[in-house]
């Protein structure tokens, strides 16, 4: 298992033109790639026949705080006939938090992607139908940022308890 | 041998009654709730519908659409993305009408009330609640206890003074500004 590991890696640092890194104390093991690789690695891992990651199990958000200054995007896959999973980072400026869709890779990522937009206000570039999934379209802010501060009322009801 | 009912009506079949009370009594007996639900505590509706705790004994048969329904228990998590929509089915049914506040979520924001930006904090907060039933989620018997309280306001009530007519009476107008 540890040679397919070393495979997947070596797949990656070619399609990135220099080594990566792993994440740390990652479940599964993953790698950090640069956010303009990001849509060549994971078409990659998807139609490679070494790897053929062909699920995409799920898509997190993860605000590293104003001081940090960068929000993060992990992407779980699985390979299906391998048994194998993966995770892929990458890390963005929380300024301008935008990285490549995977719709065109995965379908199932659209959901996701726009699970994380609403939470995060990350945006996915080229996604095909990028609004908010969970929050009411008019909602103002992005709830799961460090420094979200909540409206004192929506419609006219007061949110604070 | 004679039936209850024949037992009954004996003296001529004649029953004295107010017409508040025959009116109050018949609403009461027979209570239509919406089929609704939000969250877990829905599970435990569905529970009291079921065979053994049996809402049917009350007269209680869940309707479908917010215009044959009496009263509204809003079992689960009010969010304010589902608020515009509970507000909307409320306005749908036709008075008289009652809403049943089930479990600590609908009273009071619950487990959410704090760090849950996407809860209405109460369900009083979009619209009247006649009952709050505590619990989290609150047992059958809870709910069943709340309905029961809900069957005392409505025998307590009279067509003669009507509470919104009154609040309308006593309510200042304030003309020009």
């Amino acid at each position: 298992m540890s040679d397919h590991k070393e495979r997947i890696k070596e797949l990656i640092s070619r399609v990135v033109g220099e080594p990566v890194s792993e994440i740390p104390n990652s479940t599964p093991a993953g790698y950090v790639v640069p956010k303009e690789t990001l849509f060549r690695v994971c078409s990659e891992l998807r139609t490679h026949p070494d790897t053929y990651f062909d699920m995409l199990s799920n898509i997190s958000g993860v605000d590293r705080g104003p001081e940090a200054g960068t929000l993060e995007v992990v992407y779980h896959l699985y390979s299906i006939p391998f048994h194998f999973s993966l995770s892929i980072k990458v890390v963005l400026s929380r300024e301008q938090a935008a990285v490549e869709s995977l719709v065109p890779v995965w379908k199932s990522a659209n959901w996701l992607e726009r699970e994380v937009y609403d939470m995060f206000g990350i945006q996915f570039k080229n996604h095909p139908d990028l609004r908010r999934i969970l929050m009411p379209a008019d909602w103002n802010g992005f709830p799961l940022l460090k420094d979200y501060q909540q409206d004192e009322t929506y419609r006219g009801v007061k949110i604070e308890y | 041998m004679k039936g209850l009912l024949d037992q009954q009506f004996e003296q001529g079949g004649v029953i004295i009654t107010k017409i508040d009370d025959l009116l109050n009594w018949s609403r009461l007996s027979s209570l239509f709730p919406m089929t609704f639900g939000l969250a877990c505590c829905a599970i435990e509706f569905m529970s009291t519908g079921s065979t053994v705790y049996d809402m049917d004994r009350f007269g209680m048969v869940p309707r479908a659409t917010p215009r044959q329904s009496d009263v509204m228990i809003v079992s689960g998590t009010v969010t304010f993305k589902m608020a515009d929509r509970i507000k909307q089915l409320y306005e749908q049914m036709a008075e008289p009408r009652y809403v049943i506040s089930m479990g600590s979520c609908a009273n009071c924001g619950g487990p959410y009330w704090q760090h849950g930006y996407h809860v209405v904090k109460g369900v009083d907060r979009i619209i009247p609640v006649d009952v709050y039933v505590p619990g989290c989620p609150p047992r059958p018997e809870a709910l069943i206890g709340g309905i029961l309280k809900l069957h005392e306001k409505i025998r307590n009530e009279s067509r003669v003074k009507p509470v919104a007519i009154e609040r309308l009476l006593n309510t200042k107008l304030h003309v020009g500004s």
